[in-house]
């Protein structure tokens, strides 16, 4: 019978069989490769980018988010946001921004993990690194809209600007600005990085399922022997 | 169908003006250009300098001209082609834009107090642009006082004068500033002549009592100041010094010196008894005066030996030892000369004497021959040996009447300004330039009149190793009759000249009214060369040593701290669109230490803070910090403001200085 941690890296394949499938049985570990590498690069690049136009800023205002800190304009945008009262931008997501680079190296080393697992248990590992993308845009949001639904009203111009959240994505207006956010290169590699992890765990289901189901059934015949 | 010859000009023209409205230009016309000429009386000639000069809004000059602000006492940027002002930068006379002198830059202009007295102006007259290997190298400009002799040192990475330094020899210059290749030294002559530190002396005592000098002033780049420990002066014949420039290339460790009175007049019309010619007349007399040729590296290697003495508490090295040491020679020049100008090459130096319709062109290795083998025709009266002028003499040109200065082109020609015909003169070089251009050599090409009466000239980088030629401004003195009255104090003429062809056209293209100052010289230097900074590198910085200072306010740490009984010490930060504190109270009689931080990073944000009666202004430029000091004499309620247009809350940001009154 096999053992838990067995059950739990579900059957190794055969190597004579190995040989015979290479790409059958290679396609999943190497999807997922892709998709580490993909992750690591994303690390160093921007995850989002938000540009604010207005007339009197030629090369406008740049405002840049890292996986770990934030960019460009940003004290200047603090400095025009402090006259609608709102929070000076490094106090939002702080905790995600001083965990974000391990947690991308823990989501590598997970998928490296899950590569080596033969049973649905991979999907545990895949999953949370295959929603990233999705959690960063749903956490951006929610801090966007905390900020600018939140401002002080004692602020110099609290009485002219109502509360507001910016598009994340897309372009939208507030006071002279006009406001283009758009994901930036590492978003878009996670978002990669998710697409390949999805046609990974299709190939490592197409792989590994028909070992697991034989697995199980040479189980049932040994402990139910006719 | 062909073009006519106006036709195919307007083309042009209206390709260019095209090129700068690209958004409207679709729906404009050739036919709206000509409308437009047409209705204003502008010929073809004048919409082709149009679009030589005219700079749509975006676009950025090529060239910078840094002139001097003559008795304003202030230095003037202003772009080539466009001639737009660009700014103004406060030396000698304290400015309120800038903030200068009014709390801060009081320590640089006491600096240039004289003989314990308060001088709150000076006469700027030849402002010169740091060199490396004998071209302009954009990091520091230097600029004189005439009425005082002093000297200025100015950091062209935030436009603002780190110095000013007291020449203790003499209380008046001409020539000054003349920088050597490498910027080692910063020349100042003497020109009115006086004893020794100004000291009293009846005018019958002229020659016994009166001195000529030359001040070579160190220049530290390290430091970006004067080292004035490091400096000296050489004792000169009591002439009138008068323009000078150093030697390049072939003729550097050289210094060529003009002078005028050589007559040694004093002067006097209007005294009670004997009929004295006035100055005017008096230096006027002989027909020739001395060019100065001095070996200034023989002067520094004499220096360093020690063979000086101190005068006023300055090195000062005899004009005995001068003449002993072999290194201060003169030749003769045409009378009452203005212009010494040295060819970008080194090998000739160029003499106007405004009374003579030629220039004077010497030839350095006849210079050198001469020295060599004492070619002399005699000594002056203060036994300075006399160059024999045939022997140094190269060439002379005649190019028109009351020749003053003159600057160079790639090509081979001199331009030289004609004050009294009121023209600009292009004449050829000869030697190794004669092929650079198809007239002959040493000869007039062509004369354009200015508008009028001109001083100095300008070509772009045209007293450098490499002039760029293309540009020429004519800075005339009088402008009459060329812009709209403005009360009898009427503004100068800077006039564009466009240089670029070779031959005989040379047009004027544009006309800018100078109205704020009386510029005498100013140098154009490629505006690529500049590297100003657009905000100050840090928040906290300290123009004056261009470092954080340590005590800079910073956000989150303002207060109002009392330190003792009777002082007071604020720590304030600007931002838009508020002060940190608002309100500070202090008791009267109290010293007030008031420090005050810019901590904005976006250009252009820059703060005023003004408190009033107190007489205190500032400009505070992104990131910069500053200190004023003053004793709180005065009770009462004192609001203080942001003097500078600096956000929608502009007037909203102030505050109140409250001086409790004492019991």
């Amino acid at each position: 019978m096999p053992s838990f941690i067995d059950h739990i890296i579900g059957p190794r394949v055969d190597q004579s069989d190995l040989q015979r499938h290479g790409m059958k049985y290679g396609a999943p570990g190497f999807l997922l490769l892709i998709a580490r590498v993909l992750l690591l690069v994303a690390i160093f690049v921007p995850f989002w980018h938000m540009e604010l136009v207005a007339p009197q800023y030629p090369n406008n205002l740049q405002l840049t988010a890292y996986v770990n800190h934030l960019a460009g304009d940003v004290d200047e945008i603090n400095s025009l946001n402090h006259y609608i009262g709102m929070r000076p931008l490094e106090e939002a997501a702080q905790i995600e921004r001083s965990v974000g680079v391990y947690v991308l190296i823990l989501f590598v080393v997970m998928l490296e993990f899950a590569g080596y697992i033969h049973s649905r248990w991979a999907v545990l590992l895949v999953l949370p690194v295959l929603t990233f993308p999705g959690v960063f845009l749903i956490d951006l949001y929610l801090w966007m809209s905390h900020f600018g639904m939140n401002l002080d009203p004692s602020a110099p111009l609290s009485n002219s600007v109502d509360p507001f959240v910016p598009p994340i994505l897309g372009s939208g207006f507030i006071g002279q600005f006009e406001t283009i956010s758009s994901a930036g290169p590492g978003l878009i590699l996670s978002t990669m990085a998710s697409v390949v992890m999805v046609v990974a765990l299709y190939f490592h289901r197409r792989a590994y399922l028909p070992l697991v189901k034989a697995q199980r059934s040479a189980a049932k015949s040994n402990s139910n022997p006719e | 169908m062909a073009l006519t010859r106006f036709g195919s000009k307007l083309v042009l023209v209206a390709g260019l003006v095209a090129l700068g409205t690209a958004s409207t230009a679709m729906a404009q016309s050739m036919n709206d250009v000509e409308k437009a000429a047409k209705e204003r009386g502008l010929t073809t000639q004048d919409l082709l300098a149009a679009a030589k000069t005219y700079t749509p809004t975006g676009m950025k000059d090529e060239y910078v001209i840094m002139s001097s602000g003559g008795h304003s006492g202030q230095v003037f940027v202003i772009g080539v082609p466009s001639m737009r002002m660009l700014r103004s930068i406060a030396v000698f006379t304290p400015e309120s834009w800038q903030g200068y002198g009014f709390g801060v830059g009081n320590e640089i202009l006491d600096e240039g107090n004289v003989m314990g007295k308060e001088n709150r102006w000076g006469d700027t007259h030849h402002p010169a642009l740091s060199e490396t290997n004998g071209d302009y190298d954009g990091d520091w400009l230097f600029v004189n006082d005439k009425s005082n002799a002093r000297m200025a040192v100015i950091d062209l990475r935030d436009f603002e004068t780190k110095q000013i330094i007291k020449n203790p020899l003499f209380i008046n210059d001409h020539g000054g500033a003349f920088v050597t290749p490498n910027t080692d030294y910063v020349f100042e002559t003497a020109q009115y002549n006086v004893p020794w530190g100004a000291d009293y002396s009846p005018m019958s005592k002229y020659k016994e009592n009166f001195r000529g000098a030359v001040t070579m002033w160190k220049f530290d780049r390290e430091a970006g100041r004067i080292d004035k420990n490091k400096s000296f002066a050489i004792e000169l014949p009591p002439y009138w010094q008068d323009i000078a420039d150093c030697g390049k290339l072939v003729s550097d460790g050289y210094f060529f010196l003009n002078s005028i009175n050589t007559e040694l007049a004093v002067g006097g019309i209007g005294d009670p008894g004997e009929r004295k010619p006035p100055f005017e007349a008096g230096v006027s007399m002989n027909a020739t005066d001395y060019l100065h040729i001095i070996n200034w590296k023989k002067a520094e290697k004499l220096f360093e030996a020690g063979k000086y003495s101190m005068i006023k508490g300055f090195p000062v090295i005899s004009l005995e030892d001068a003449i002993a040491d072999g290194l201060l020679h003169v030749t003769p020049e045409p009378r009452s000369p203005h212009g010494v100008d040295v060819t970008p090459k080194g090998d000739f130096i160029v003499v106007s004497g405004k009374l003579d319709p030629h220039t004077t062109v010497y030839s350095f290795d006849k210079i050198k021959n001469a020295i060599a083998n004492k070619t002399y025709s005699g000594h002056d009266e203060f036994g300075v040996p006399v160059l024999d002028f045939d022997a140094v003499m190269e060439a002379q040109v005649e190019v028109g009447l009351g020749p003053l200065h003159t600057q160079f082109g790639p090509d081979g020609y001199a331009y030289t300004s004609l004050f009294l015909d009121s023209a600009v003169a292009r004449w050829t070089l000869g030697g190794s330039y004669g092929d650079l251009n198809p007239e002959p050599d040493w000869t007039l090409v062509q004369k354009t009149p200015v508008h009028y009466n001109i001083g100095h000239l300008g070509v772009a980088e045209g007293d450098t190793v490499s002039p760029d030629g293309k540009f020429l401004v004519a800075y005339n003195k009088w402008s009459v009759d060329r812009f709209i009255g403005t009360g009898p104090l009427l503004p100068q003429n800077f006039q564009l000249l466009d240089i670029s062809e070779q031959g005989t056209n040379m047009p004027v293209i544009y006309d800018m009214p100078m109205g704020v100052g009386e510029p005498h010289y100013a140098q154009i230097i490629k505006a690529d060369k500049l590297h100003p900074w657009a905000v100050y590198p840090e928040i906290g910085w300290d123009p004056m040593t261009q470092a954080v200072d340590p005590w800079a306010p910073r956000p989150k740490m303002e207060r109002v701290e009392r330190k003792g009984e009777h002082e007071v010490e604020v720590f304030m930060t600007a931002v838009r669109s508020h002060f940190t504190p608002e309100h500070v109270t202090v008791k009267q009689g109290d010293k007030v230490t008031w420090r005050i931080t810019n901590t904005e990073r976006a250009v252009d944000a820059t703060h005023g803070f003004s408190i009033p009666v107190y007489n205190i202004t500032l400009s505070l430029e992104p990131g910069e910090t500053a200190t004023v000091e003053f004793i709180a004499d005065t009770a009462g309620t004192f609001p203080f403001y942001c003097t500078e247009f600096c956000s929608a809350l502009h007037l909203e940001m102030m505050g109140y200085l409250m001086v409790e009154p004492n019991e």
